[in-house]
C-alpha cells in the first residue's frame, strides 16, 4: 500500500481504451490492506482487465462480502458501483441485482472464509443458478481480519504463523465448482499478472458463473515457512495446464499456434478465448478429466493453475427464467399491472 | 356481567368437520362454504391442520353468521366426524343439544353416549361401498357424500351444489356424475331417517352480494401483482408458501408478454431465507420492486439483512405470515408473536416500518402500499399478517384497483437529475425528512456510490469518525419519524365521552368486535381503535392520551404490541390492560369478553 494518494493526473503518453479512458480511470481509493498484500495485485488486474475490455466504469457493479478481500472493492474503479453486502452473502445480493438487471457488469471479490466457510452455501447455488458475474477468490489460507486463525482452504499440514498445524482437509474451490456443475473455473496467483489479467477478461466475458481461484498470499499471517499459500510456496508448485489468450470481438487471431495446441472457445459476445495447452493431455472442456488432472499434481503437490474448466454452452439464469432483456424497473407500469378489469374478472371466480 | 352463549338459530351455528388428512376432504368442505356463501349468508371457513401431508387428524370449520360475526366462534353446533382416531375429542366438543354425524357403518353407540346432544349416524363407507366400485373413489365420495347429508339437514339450496359441481368438473364429465350421485345418496338418506332440516338451518339472505371468498396469502399475491413486484425471491415455508405460489400464478397468467412470451418478472426459489433476502435487497438496489414471504423461522435467519436494509437505506417488502413460535413451534397454527422480533429486527440500534392488515382485504391494499413506502422511505418494510388471515377462507369485500394508480417509486434521481448535479452524494439528506435521493446502478456516470453496511458518512465513504457516523444514524431517526406521518391511520371508532376502549391489531379485529357487541348489550360500551402499522401516527397518541383504561388485545403471551406502546409513546403503562390469547387457534370474541370482566372484577375486588 501507499501511503501517499497519487494526483488524478494522467501522463499523456498513457495508452486509451476505446472509451478514451486510461487505466487510471479504472482506479479505486487508496488501498488500506497490507503492503505486500497479494489482494493489491488482483485488484490492478482488475483494473487493467476492465480496462482493456473498455467497460464503462458505472456499468459495473463490484460485490463484495467481508475481510480483507472484500474491502477491494473499494480499491478499484471509483466511478462504478460499490456493493459491500454482509458476510457470505455476496451471491444472493448478486442475484437480485442480476435478476433485475442483467445489462451491467458483475463482479464479486470474495475470500476464502468468506466463500468456502460462512459463505459456502451462497457460493454454490450461485453456481448452480448459472448467474452470469465473474467470482474472483483472494485465497490466502488465513483469516486476516482477525489476525491469523486458519480458513476452510488451508492444507493440511500447513503451519499457522504461530505454529499451530492444520489438521482438517481443505476445500478445494476448483474441485468443488467441478462437483457442482460450475461453467468457468480458473485458478491463478496473484503474482503472476500475465496469466491473471486474460483469465479476468476471459471470465467476464463468460456468460454465466465464472469463478477464478486466485492464490493471493497474506504477508502478514500467512507468508512464512510451513505455509503451502506462502509467495515461495506458490511460485515453487504452481504449474500452468493452461493458457488463455482473450481475443476481442472482431479482431483476428494474430498469434501463431502450433497445431493441436491451440484451442478456440466462442464466447456470446462474438469474442474468443484461445486456450494454448502447456500439457497437451489436458481437455478443459472434459469436466471429468478435469478433476482427475487437477487431483493428480495435487498429489505430486503441485497447484494447476490456468483456465481448467469452461462450458460456453449452458444457459444462464435468465435464460432459464425467460426474462425480457434490460432492467426489469424499467418495463413500463402498463406492462406489469394487468388493471382494474383483470382484477374483477379475477374475482369473478371466487364467488 | 357474563354473556350466555346462545343457542344457534338459523343462519347462525357453527358446523365442523373432523377428517384424515390427504383423503380430499377440502373439496367437500369448499363446496359447503360456497353454496352457504352463494345463498348470500355471510360466512368463514377455517383450517386446522397438521403440519404433515397424509394421515393425521385435520378439522375444517365452518361459521354462518347473519350478522356478519366471521370470528371462530368457538362452539361447534354440528360435528361431522370423519375421523376414528378423534371420536373422543370430537364427540367432547359439540355444544350441548348439538349434533354429532359419524360413519354409523362401523357402530360406535358405546363411544357417543352423551344424552345431551343428538347423534346422526350415516353408514356412508356403507353406502358408498355399494355404489362405487374403485377403492380410491369410496374415500373421495364418503367426504362428498357428507356434503349431500348436510344439504338435507340445513336445508342448503341443491340447485346452488349442483351448480358448483357443474363448476369443479366442467372438464371431467365423469367425475361430476360420481360426485352428483353421491350427493344425491347422502341427500336421499338424511331426508329418509332424520327430521329435516334441523332446528337450525340455512336460509338464503343478500349479505354476501359484492363479496368474494378468498385467503391471505393471495390477496397479498395480487397486491404484489398490482404494484408491480417484478423480483421475488423465497425459501418456502409454511404458512407463507402459497404466497408466492398464487404469484407464480398469476404472472405467468397477466405477466407473460404478449408480444414477445418473455416473462415480465423473475422468481427465484433461494436456497435459504438469507439468499431470499439477500435477493431482495440485491434487485432493489437495482430499483425492481422485490418481495420475499416468510415466517417467524425466516424472520430470525433475515435479521442481519434487515438491518444492513436499514442502515444502507435499500428498499425491500418482507411478508410475515406469522405462525405460532418460537422456535419452530406450530407451524400451522396461528399466532401474532413476531410483533418485538420484526419492529427492532437485527444488531444496533435498528427499527423497521411494520404493516399490519386484518384481514385479506387489506392484506391486497396494505401490499402494494408496503412497496409505496419501502421506495419512498428506502427501507425494509414488513407486511405481519399470520396464518389465519393468509391460509383461511375470508368473506370480504371486492377488491377494487384504480387504474390512475402510479407506484411511488421515492427519491430516485433520473439521468439528467444526476448530470444536473454539481456531485452525487448517496446518503446527503437536502430537504430536512431524513431522506437522502438515490440512483440507480449504471444510470449515469456521474450517479456511482458505494453501499456498504460499515460505518459510512453522508458522502457514502468508510468512516470511523465519530461525528460522521452519527450524524447518518441521527438521519436515521429523523427518517422515522417521517414514516410516522405517511404510516396508515388506525380504524378508530371513538364515542368522546367514553373513556375506555380496545385497541387491538391485525386479525384481531372481527372477534374484538364481535366481543364489543355483546359487551354493548350488557351495557359496557368501549372505543375502538385497531393499530394498522408501526411506527404508531399520532392518532395512536391521542387515542392513549383520551382513554382512562385500554384493553390491548392481541394473539401472544407476552403482550408485544403492548410492549411496543410503551417503548414507542407516552402512555401511562398502568392504564394498559393486556387482553391474550396465544393457544395457536385463531382468537375468539370470548376470550375478549372475559378478558374485560376479569379486569373488572378485579377492580371490584381492589
Amino acid at each position: 500500500m501507499s501511503f501517499i494518494t497519487k494526483p488524478k493526473v494522467a501522463h499523456p503518453q498513457l495508452p486509451r481504451n476505446e472509451l478514451n479512458l486510461t487505466v487510471r480511470d479504472y482506479e479505486g481509493a487508496m488501498s488500506t490492506l497490507c503492503a505486500g498484500c497479494g489482494h493489491d495485485s488482483i485488484t490492478g488486474a482488475i483494473m487493467q482487465a476492465a480496462f482493456e475490455l473498455a467497460i464503462p466504469p458505472y456499468r459495473m457493479a463490484k460485490l463484495s462480502g467481508i475481510g480483507c478481500s472484500s474491502k477491494t472493492p473499494a480499491y478499484f474503479a471509483s466511478a462504478s458501483h460499490g456493493f459491500n453486502t454482509v458476510h457470505g452473502r455476496m451471491p444472493s445480493v448478486a442475484t437480485g441485482a442480476n435478476a433485475a438487471n442483467p445489462d451491467l457488469y458483475y463482479i464479486g471479490v470474495s475470500g476464502d472464509g468468506d466463500t468456502l466457510s460462512i459463505g459456502l452455501g451462497q457460493f454454490l447455488h450461485a453456481v448452480r443458478r448459472n448467474l452470469n458475474m465473474l467470482y474472483l477468490i483472494e485465497n490466502n489460507g488465513v483469516y486476516g481480519l482477525t489476525k491469523g486463525q486458519f480458513s476452510a482452504s488451508a492444507d493440511v499440514g500447513s503451519r499457522a504463523k504461530k505454529g499451530e498445524t492444520n489438521q482438517q482437509p481443505p476445500i478445494d474451490p476448483a474441485l468443488t465448482l467441478l462437483a457442482t456443475g460450475a461453467t468457468f473455473i480458473a485458478r491463478s496467483f496473484s503474482g503472476d499478472r500475465e496469466q491473471l489479467v486474460p483469465l479476468i477478461k476471459a471470465g467476464l466475458t463468460h456468460r454465466g458463473f465464472a469463478v477464478i481461484d486466485v492464490i493471493s498470499p497474506c504477508v502478514t499471517f500467512n507468508d512464512h515457512e510451513g505455509s503451502t499459500k506462502s509467495y515461495e510456496f506458490t511460485r515453487k508448485h504452481a504449474m500452468t495446464a493452461i493458457y488463455a489468450d482473450f481475443v476481442p470481438p472482431a479482431r483476428e487471431i494474430r498469434a501463431q499456434y502450433a497445431a493441436g495446441e491451440a484451442m478456440p472457445v466462442q464466447m456470446h459476445d462474438g469474442s474468443q478465448i484461445v486456450l494454448r495447452k502447456a500439457d497437451g493431455a489436458y481437455d478443459p472442456t472434459d469436466r471429468v478429466a478435469a478433476f482427475e488432472y487437477i487431483q493428480t499434481h495435487q498429489k505430486a503437490g503441485e497447484i494447476v493453475t490456468g483456465l481448467l474448466y469452461i462450458d460456453e454452452t449452458k444457459p444462464d439464469m435468465h435464460e432459464l427464467a425467460n426474462t425480457p432483456p434490460g432492467p426489469l424497473a424499467s418495463l413500463p407500469f402498463a406492462k406489469v399491472c394487468p388493471g382494474n378489469k383483470t382484477l374483477a374478472s379475477i374475482q369473478s371466480r371466487l364467488r | 356481567m357474563s354473556i350466555v352463549s346462545k343457542r344457534p338459530q338459523d343462519n347462525d351455528f357453527t358446523l365442523k368437520i373432523g377428517n384424515v388428512n390427504g383423503t380430499g376432504s377440502a373439496s367437500a368442505n369448499s363446496m359447503l362454504m360456497k353454496s352457504l356463501f352463494r345463498m348470500g349468508i355471510p360466512v368463514c371457513g377455517k383450517n386446522y391442520f397438521p403440519s404433515n401431508i397424509q394421515g393425521l387428524p385435520t378439522w375444517y370449520e365452518i361459521r354462518v353468521s347473519a350478522e356478519g360475526h366471521l370470528a371462530r366462534s368457538g362452539r361447534v353446533d354440528l360435528m361431522v366426524a370423519m375421523n376414528a382416531e378423534t371420536y373422543r375429542k370430537d364427540h367432547a366438543d359439540v355444544a350441548p343439544a348439538g349434533y354429532l354425524l359419524y360413519d354409523s357403518t362401523w357402530p360406535r353407540s358405546q363411544l357417543f353416549n352423551r344424552t345431551d346432544i343428538h347423534i346422526l349416524a350415516v353408514p356412508l363407507s356403507r353406502i358408498c361401498n355399494e355404489n362405487f366400485n374403485n377403492a380410491r373413489s369410496r374415500i373421495l365420495m364418503k367426504n362428498i357424500m357428507y356434503v349431500g347429508v348436510l344439504a338435507a339437514l340445513l336445508d342448503l339450496d341443491m340447485n346452488i351444489i349442483k351448480q358448483l359441481l357443474n363448476e369443479q368438473f366442467a372438464a371431467k364429465a365423469s367425475l361430476l356424475d360420481a360426485n352428483q350421485k353421491a350427493i344425491d345418496l347422502g341427500f336421499a338418506y338424511a331426508k329418509e331417517n332424520f327430521s329435516c332440516p334441523l332446528p337450525f338451518r340455512a336460509r338464503t339472505l343478500d349479505k354476501t352480494r359484492d363479496h368474494i371468498m378468498i385467503d391471505g396469502n393471495t390477496t397479498a399475491a395480487l397486491g404484489c401483482l398490482y404494484a408491480g413486484a417484478t423480483v421475488g425471491a423465497w425459501y418456502p415455508i409454511t404458512p407463507s408458501t402459497s404466497l408466492m405460489d398464487a404469484f407464480k400464478k398469476f404472472c405467468d397468467k397477466y405477466r407473460k408478454d404478449p408480444e414477445t412470451g418473455k416473462a415480465n418478472y423473475c422468481i427465484i426459489q433461494a436456497e435459504d431465507e438469507l439468499g431470499a433476502i439477500g435477493m431482495v435487497l440485491g434487485a432493489s438496489w437495482n430499483g425492481a420492486r422485490s418481495f420475499t414471504p416468510t415466517s417467524g423461522p425466516g424472520i430470525s435467519l433475515m435479521n442481519e439483512f434487515l438491518g444492513y436494509g436499514y442502515f444502507t437505506e435499500i428498499p425491500a417488502v418482507v411478508f410475515d405470515v406469522q405462525r405460532c413460535g418460537p422456535s419452530t413451534g406450530m407451524p400451522t397454527r396461528t399466532q401474532q408473536a413476531d410483533l418485538m422480533a420484526c419492529a427492532y429486527a437485527s444488531h444496533g440500534d435498528t427499527r423497521h416500518v411494520l404493516l399490519f392488515p386484518a384481514n385479506p382485504e387489506e392484506a391486497f391494499y396494505q401490499a402494494v402500499q408496503a412497496f409505496d413506502l419501502a421506495e419512498r422511505l428506502q427501507t425494509p418494510v414488513i407486511v405481519l399478517t399470520d396464518l389465519d388471515i393468509g391460509m383461511n377462507d375470508w368473506m370480504c369485500r371486492d377488491l377494487k384497483w384504480d387504474d390512475s394508480y402510479q407506484p411511488d417509486r421515492g427519491k430516485v434521481l433520473t439521468a439528467e437529475q444526476i448530470a444536473a448535479l454539481p456531485k452525487f452524494n448517496r446518503y446527503t439528506d437536502t430537504d430536512g425528512d431524513g431522506i437522502a435521493a438515490r440512483t440507480l446502478p449504471g444510470t449515469h456516470p456521474k450517479g456511482a456510490f458505494f453501499t456498504r453496511g460499515s460505518g459510512h458518512n453522508m458522502y457514502g465513504a468508510y468512516t470511523e469518525d465519530a461525528a460522521e457516523y452519527q450524524a447518518v444514524v441521527d438521519r436515521l431517526r429523523r427518517k422515522f419519524d417521517t414514516a410516522k406521518e405517511l404510516m396508515p391511520t388506525a380504524e378508530a371508532d371513538i364515542d368522546p365521552k367514553c373513556r375506555s376502549g380496545f385497541l387491538t391489531i391485525g386479525s384481531c379485529d372481527n372477534a374484538v368486535k364481535e366481543a364489543r357487541a355483546q359487551l354493548a348489550e350488557s351495557g359496557l360500551r368501549l372505543n375502538y381503535l385497531r393499530v394498522k402499522g408501526f411506527p404508531f401516527g399520532k392518532d395512536v397518541q391521542d387515542y392513549l392520551d383520551s382513554h382512562d383504561r385500554i384493553y390491548v388485545v392481541e394473539q401472544n403471551r407476552d403482550a408485544q404490541l403492548r410492549s411496543l406502546l410503551m417503548l414507542e409513546t407516552r402512555v401511562d403503562p398502568n392504564k394498559l390492560v393486556p387482553v391474550l390469547h396465544y393457544d395457536g387457534l385463531p382468537i375468539l370474541a370470548r376470550s375478549v369478553v372475559d378478558g374485560v370482566n376479569q379486569d373488572l372484577a378485579r377492580g371490584k375486588a381492589a
